[in-house]
């Protein structure tokens, strides 16, 4: 079974460390006094609470209801009493909290109902509900509701499906295991995937240093007697397990920034979205607990099934932390996150929990200047140029470091693995990302501070326009009216001493009349408050004034002929 | 608090500078045995020099100066001057040459990483130009014993026209220039004959071919351990054999041969240790191929038809102020956009 396999630009070859994690099967984990169900645990939209305080749980039980076009339900890990929906601290470097379910377990463990399905007698739109309310998302990491990613695509049929077993992360050993004791469950939710994306064949890639798990999934593969499904061994290089690198190196296919990879006839899911997808059709069970590995500064490294919200501490206890640990980090040595406290808990995005220690994970050495080694291109498995990037980001050129396709930056750390100057390359180019978002979120709030300014000022200039026509019709009428009484005038005039006045001087004299008349009345109306404080002469003074004024009007008031007589 | 990747690979500045010095051993092993150990002297005066000029800056600039100081950059630059310079000019042109390299060329445009010039040929360039006669004094293999070289690096009095000469670049252009004129006794006599001369080798001078031999052996190992690619080495020795071989195919009578430029002067120097600096240089693949290609298109037109002996230094410097412009224009497509 020769296949043609491609390679992927650059990568790195980081110590693997796996061996350790893998001598013994996946181990289950006693219950914690609490679990901490975040209710945001995947991309998109963030769930709303289903349960009060108070409320009695059950195992599988939807706490959280998917909200949104892209969002993912989220459920009861075990039976218990919700003490609290407040917000946590989140497993992220960040510090920040989420809204999370308390849940003080009751010991029983005990199961909501479950509904099962026959995904081949159910509509693919029920059966892509019917995963999103059971939770399911990427357990690769990047935890993208996967219901949405089992659509075919435009074709309405896919040339290829690749599982993703690849795990190239130093460490982590949860899919290793997963394929080892489970490929057979596993297999039949890549059959239930594959059935709902109509891929013509099925490729899962495994790096070959996992010959175990290789063999594994080929017995079961052989056992189940499906056709044109492969595990296919390809070669140990990091990051060979990233999306894009393995579609790459399985099929030849690029797929770029910004694309769907379904529009080139492939979709990509991880070995372990494929075994919670078994567990989802066929069990009914939504996705509660997932394989964890715990490594790093441990006694003895092992994978567990990990209730999700169990606080890491809880489940690294049972590996034996050694007395120097000094941080958690949430995935791997190369892309893993460093957490906030130890307390924070397991979520579904949580492949392994490394426990480091300032000798395991020493803090770089001094950072020098960049010296355009080049070697940070040479690594780089998006064939980024990372050092004129750096070059851009460092002086926040960021037009000029999206020229240099930023954004196709995955963050896979090879640059800074290898940079012989020690620059945390990844850093700058994230805070490139962040700041660019920064601004295009500025800029989106100008523009629309600017649109809501020119329509404004469109709908001032619409009222004026509108109201100056208004008054020129009622002009218009004035003059016209005015006209009318001219026609009378001349006649009384020709016999008058007075010399006729032209009839034009009259019509703006009447119209400037109108306007003062009705000006008058509005004055009337609201007469000026600011003198009623003043002294009781002044008052007087005002008053006589006033009717002073009051007389002069009349007087002119008289003179001409009134309008409209 | 660092962020991921926690764990890096084992490689410094230093180490990569480390491994170059390393390559110029077989090169500095030959130069000794062909033309005596005053080169060391010479190599110790630039590195003093260097690390002077670097400390003096980095005080200056209030940069740490342990940091840099041990980059082992500096000694880089002062060995490849010393290396480029004829090794008999007096001590204090070989250290005006390494502090300008160092303090202006290096320092003054940010310090390492930052010099748009590699900072070796620049100062050659300005050396040569300012003591011409001193940078074109090159004794022939053998020539010199070790006090006469220590006398005329250190002595005050030099008579060095009755026991040096030009470098062969130098001398065979001067003799087939004569060879075309119909007056001189050369007349008529082709490269192959003049090059018969005791200054000569079987392909360039002599004792020389063995020093850029030992480059070249140095240059491999280099890129074997991956601290250069094969792209500026291939096109800078190509594009100089290629434009050499078109005279000299066309007359032979007038033009040295292509192996001739290749085993003569800074030419494997250049193209494994200077050319390939990568701060000055290019930086992508095919700007490699290009920016060399162009050097050595320079090299051979400087040394055919310029005025001085050697042109790998001023062909260097021009293709430097190209770089950026190089590099920019020659962008490789990145993942998924590579048909685009």
């Amino acid at each position: 079974m020769l296949r043609k396999l491609f390679k992927f630009h650059g990568g790195v070859k980081p110590q693997t460390n796996k061996a350790p994690s893998t001598t013994a099967p996946i181990a289950p984990v006693p219950l914690p006094d609490r679990l901490v169900i975040p209710l945001h645990q995947a991309v998109g939209g963030h769930p709303r609470p289903l349960v009060q305080p108070g409320d009695r749980v059950l195992k599988g039980q939807r706490i959280g209801g998917a909200d949104g076009s892209l969002s993912s339900a989220v459920h009861a890990s075990t039976s218990g009493i919700v003490r609290d929906v407040a917000p946590a601290l989140m497993p992220h470097t960040s510090g920040l909290t989420t809204l999370s379910v308390i849940i003080e377990p009751d010991g029983e463990d005990r199961w909501a109902e479950l509904d099962k399905l026959n995904y081949r007698s159910t509509p693919p739109d029920e059966l892509r509900d019917f995963l999103r309310d059971a939770g399911v998302v990427g357990l690769g990491g990047a935890v993208f509701p996967s219901y949405a990613k089992l659509k075919p695509g435009k074709e309405g049929h896919l040339k290829t499906l690749v599982i993703n077993g690849a795990e190239c992360e130093p460490f982590i050993t949860c899919d290793d295991l997963l394929m080892r004791e489970r490929a057979g469950d596993m297999l039949k939710g890549i059959v239930a995937m594959r059935h709902m994306l109509h891929a013509e064949e099925v490729l899962i890639g495994i790096e070959d240093n996992k010959p175990e798990a290789i063999a594994a999934v080929q017995a079961a593969i052989a056992a189940s007697g499906e056709a044109g499904i492969e595990a296919v061994a390809i070669p140990t290089r990091y990051p060979a397990g990233g999306a894009k690198q393995l579609i790459r190196v399985l099929t030849g296919i690029e797929v770029p920034h910004g694309r769907r990879s379904t529009d080139f006839g492939v979709q990509c899911f991880n070995v372990g979205t494929a075994y919670s997808i078994f567990e989802a059709l066929e069990l009914g069970r939504p996705l509660v607990s997932r394989i964890v590995t715990v490594a790093g500064n441990v006694a003895q490294p092992r994978n567990y099934e990990v209730l999700i919200g169990t606080p890491m501490d809880h489940l690294v206890r049972l590996a034996g932390p050694r007395a120097d640990t000094d941080r958690y980090i949430m995935g791997g040595p190369m892309m893993g996150v460093r957490m906030p406290a130890f307390d924070v808990p397991v979520v579904k995005a949580t492949n392994c929990v490394l426990v480091g220690s300032p000798a395991l994970f020493p803090p770089p050495p001094p950072e020098m200047p960049c010296i355009r080694c080049g070697e940070c291109a040479k690594a780089c498995p998006a064939d980024l140029a990372p050092f004129e990037m750096y070059w851009f980001s460092r002086s926040k050129n960021f037009g000029k470091a999206q020229e240099y396709h930023l954004f196709d930056c995955i963050e896979c750390g090879c640059c800074s693995f290898v940079c012989p100057s020690h620059i945390p390359l990844v850093d700058y180019f994230r805070f490139s990302k962040s700041e660019i978002w920064a601004r295009e979120r500025e800029k989106d709030a100008a523009d629309t501070a600017r649109d809501r300014f020119e329509f404004k000022n469109l709908r001032q200039e619409r009222e004026k326009q509108e109201k100056a026509e208004k008054l020129a019709a009622k002009a218009a009428a004035t003059r016209e009216k005015v006209a009318a009484g001219d026609a009378a005038t001349p006649a009384a005039a020709g016999a008058g001493a007075a010399p006729a006045k032209p009839s034009g001087d009259d019509a703006k004299r009447a119209l400037i009349e109108a306007a003062m008349e009705k000006a008058r009345q509005q004055k009337a109306q609201a007469a000026p408050k600011n003198t009623e404080v003043a002294a009781p002469e002044i008052q007087a003074e005002i008053a006589a004034i006033d009717a002073r004024r009051e007389s002069a009007a009349k007087a002119t008031e008289a003179t001409p002929p009134a309008p409209g007589a | 608090m660092n962020n991921s990747p926690f764990v890096r690979k084992a490689a410094s500045v230093q180490s990569v500078m480390l491994q170059v010095l390393l390559a110029l051993l077989p090169g500095i092993a030959a130069y000794v045995w062909f033309f005596g150990p005053g080169i060391l002297v010479q190599l110790a005066l630039a590195s003093a020099a260097a690390l002077a000029g670097e400390a003096a800056m980095l005080a200056i600039r209030g940069k740490p100066k342990a940091l840099f100081l041990t980059d082992l950059s500096a000694i880089v630059t002062a060995w490849l001057i010393a290396l480029s310079f004829p090794p008999i000019v007096p001590w204090w042109l070989t250290v005006t040459g390494t502090l300008l390299a160092v303090v202006v060329i290096k320092q003054l445009y940010g310090g390492l990483g930052q010099n748009p010039f590699n900072p070796a040929m620049g100062a050659f360039c300005l050396m040569i130009v300012a003591y011409p006669a001193l940078m074109s004094q090159w004794p022939a293999a053998g020539q010199l014993d070790f006090a006469t070289q220590l006398q005329l690096i250190f002595g005050g009095v030099r008579e060095v026209d009755a026991i040096t000469g030009a470098t062969p670049l130098d001398a065979l252009r001067t003799a087939l220039r004569s060879a075309a004129s119909p007056d001189s006794e050369l007349h008529g006599l082709r490269a192959a004959q003049l090059m018969d001369g005791p200054a000569f080798g079987w392909l360039g001078g002599k004792g020389g071919e063995w020093v850029a031999l030992g480059y070249l052996v140095g240059g491999l190992w280099l890129i074997q351990r991956r601290i250069i690619t094969w792209h500026i080495p291939v096109a800078f020795c190509g594009a100089l054999f290629a434009s050499a071989l078109v005279l000299w195919g066309l007359r032979p009578e007038g033009f040295a041969s292509p192996l001739f430029h290749l085993a003569s002067g800074g030419a494997m120097l250049g193209a494994f240790f200077i050319l390939t600096d990568p701060v000055s240089g290019a930086t992508t693949a095919r700007g490699k191929l290009l920016f060399a290609a162009g050097a050595g298109v320079l090299t051979w037109v400087i040394r055919s038809f310029g005025a001085y002996p050697d042109g790998v230094a001023f062909a260097t410097l021009l293709m430097n102020i190209l770089v950026p412009l190089i590099d920019m224009k020659t962008q490789a497509p990145v993942f998924g956009h590579k048909k685009d």
